[in-house]
């Protein structure tokens, strides 16, 4: 199926420096097409790393990943990705980040040069085409990032904590535009996030992973109608009670991580 | 959607309005660089006076000669077309070290970046040719390739080589993981991960290896000629040396001096223009 994600016990074990690190002990998930999805959990609990086995990046130790009807094995070109570190690159400028993608698939210039300039309004970006990463804040290098992700248009898209660097407004914003997105193009979204508000607000669903090694704790699934709208959800009596229980589930693994 | 206005963050107001505190910025900035030059300009005249004064004077010109004697014999030189001629010839060579030298490294570095197993294979040998002192190998290439210009073209190209060929390499190794994993997931070939991601992030060491290697093909160039050669700057200098004529070997090393400065001014500039995403 288009788009679908389906993770079958799925284990991941790092050795560095003579220690082993289980990340991931046997996460097993169907993520339907369409769907999207948040991953909260304490840091460290392999979040990123199960973001990374989805994109090919990172081989798992047990189990297997089959994204779009394919096992994954290797780079995942099937999905766009937004890591958690920042990836833009610092020797192109803004525009011509965003374009990468395009350049790759042989887009013309001219389609290129339009495509990125709506991709830019879309994050906020409009003006800053000729900018280098380094004369931009975090927050907005996200956004390119985001913005050329977008630009390709995969139809499914992993990303970690995005939207972690940005203020309280356009947070928002950008969550907002992350659904629309998703209700209009009906792609599979796998959100990571430390922000329990955010991952209410934009999911079916909202996984909780329990702290290192890594398990499916709990999964809550988030009954609010669409098309929502990210601010004013916070009012609904169903935001409160998804929050409830998803704090209840994640504060007793956070304090269980500090007692470590 | 309600929160739009609200977060205009800044949106392309960064563009080059000049402000009076910018201009005010500006002309401060420009004055000290005139003071600088300036000073520099003294120091060069104080410094070429003494040296005039004290030839004759304190040392005998046979062992420094003088700023006007070198000067007139550059101005001969220019007259009957011998610098120019003897000139070329260094810079031809030089140019042509530098070129097949860099190339070499830099497509060898590549390879060598990209596949580690190799490297570590070959990492004990190239150690050890490393460590030839390269002007050793001269007399073997005037004896491989004569006494023209290819001997001088070896002996630069073989210096330059390693010097590109290391920093490229060094370059190659720390091009940062993720570009690479998170362009690939873009859709981008080998080939493009090569063009947009590893050369441009080994820029910064690649132009580091050419900056220091340009005066290394000089010497390699001049070097050659000293040993054996019937033209080039390098020739010059060594035949006056033979000759006791000090004005003659000064004026040949004024010529490279100056040789050797314009090409790193420019590659100053290049460098400033490549490398102007970093800091
Ligand atoms: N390349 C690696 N080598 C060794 N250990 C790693 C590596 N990457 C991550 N880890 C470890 O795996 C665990 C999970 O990391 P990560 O997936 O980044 O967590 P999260 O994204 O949930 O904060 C951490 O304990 C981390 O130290
Ligand atoms: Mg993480």
């Amino acid at each position: 199926m288009q788009g679908a994600i389906t993770i079958e016990g799925v284990d991941k074990r790092y050795i560095s420096r003579g220690r082993e690190t289980v990340a991931l002990d046997s996460v097993s998930l169907n993520i339907q097409p369409g769907e999207l999805v948040s991953f909260v959990g304490p840091s460290g609990c392999g979040k990123s790393t199960l973001m990374n086995m989805i994109a090919g990046i990172v081989p798992m130790t047990n189990g297997r990943i089959i994204h779009n009807g394919k096992k994954v094995s290797g780079i995942n070109r099937d999905v766009g990705y937004m890591t958690q570190a920042d990836s833009v690159l610092p020797w192109r400028t803004v525009e011509k980040n965003v374009a990468l993608p395009l350049e790759y698939r042989g887009v013309r210039t001219q389609e290129r040069k339009q495509r990125v300039d709506e991709m830019l309004k879309l994050v906020e970006l409009e003006g800053f085409n000729k900018s280098f990463p380094r004369e931009l804040s975090g927050g907005m290098r996200k956004r390119v990032a985001l913005a050329q992700m977008l630009a390709y248009s995969p139809n499914t898209l992993l990303l970690d904590e995005p939207f972690g660097a940005l203020d309280a407004q356009l947070k928002m914003v950008m969550q907002q535009q992350l659904l629309n997105i998703w209700r209009e193009q009906k792609k599979t979204i796998v959100l990571v996030t430390h922000d329990l508000s955010e991952a209410i607000a934009v999911s079916n669903r909202v996984v909780v992973l329990s702290g290192r090694p890594g398990r499916i704790k709990h999964i809550e699934n988030i009954d609010i109608p669409h098309p929502r709208d990210v601010f004013k959800v916070r009012f609904l009596p169903e935001f409160e009670r998804a929050y409830d229980s998803l704090w209840e589930q994640l504060s007793s693994e956070i304090t269980k991580g500090e007692s470590l | 959607m309600q929160v739009d206005e609200s977060a205009a963050v800044g949106t392309g107001l960064n563009t080059g309005g000049s402000s009076k505190a910018v201009l005010a910025y500006e002309a401060g900035l420009e004055q000290r660089k005139m003071m600088v030059r300036v000073s520099q300009v003294l120091f060069a005249i104080v410094f070429l006076s003494f040296w005039q004064w004290a030839s004759g004077r304190i040392i005998d010109p046979f062992f420094v000669s003088s700023p006007l004697a070198v000067g007139g014999r550059l101005y001969e030189w220019t007259l009957n077309g011998q610098l120019w001629s003897h000139l070329s010839v260094t810079m031809l060579a030089t140019a042509f070290g530098f070129f097949i030298g860099a190339g070499i490294g830099f497509a060898l570095g590549l390879l060598f970046g990209k596949f580690a197993f190799l490297a570590e294979v070959m990492d004990p040998f190239i150690t050890a040719l490393y460590s030839i002192p390269k002007l050793a190998l001269a007399p073997l290439f005037i004896i491989w390739f004569g006494i023209g210009i290819e001997s001088k073209i070896a002996v630069s190209a073989s210096i330059v080589f390693f010097v590109v060929f290391l920093n490229t390499f060094a370059g190659v190794r720390d091009v940062s993981q993720i570009y690479i994993h998170s362009t690939q997931i873009m859709g981008a070939s080998n080939w493009a991960v090569l063009r947009t991601v590893v050369i441009p992030s080994a820029t910064a060491w690649v132009i580091t290896g050419l900056k220091v290697s340009v005066p290394y093909a000089l010497v390699g160039t001049v070097i050659g000629e000293f040993m054996s050669s019937n033209r080039g700057i390098g020739y010059i200098i060594a035949q006056a040396t033979g000759l006791f004529d000090t004005n003659s070997v000064f004026a040949g090393i004024v010529i490279l001096m100056v040789v050797g400065a314009i090409i790193n001014g420019l590659l100053k500039k290049t460098e400033g223009w490549l490398l102007r995403w970093k800091e």
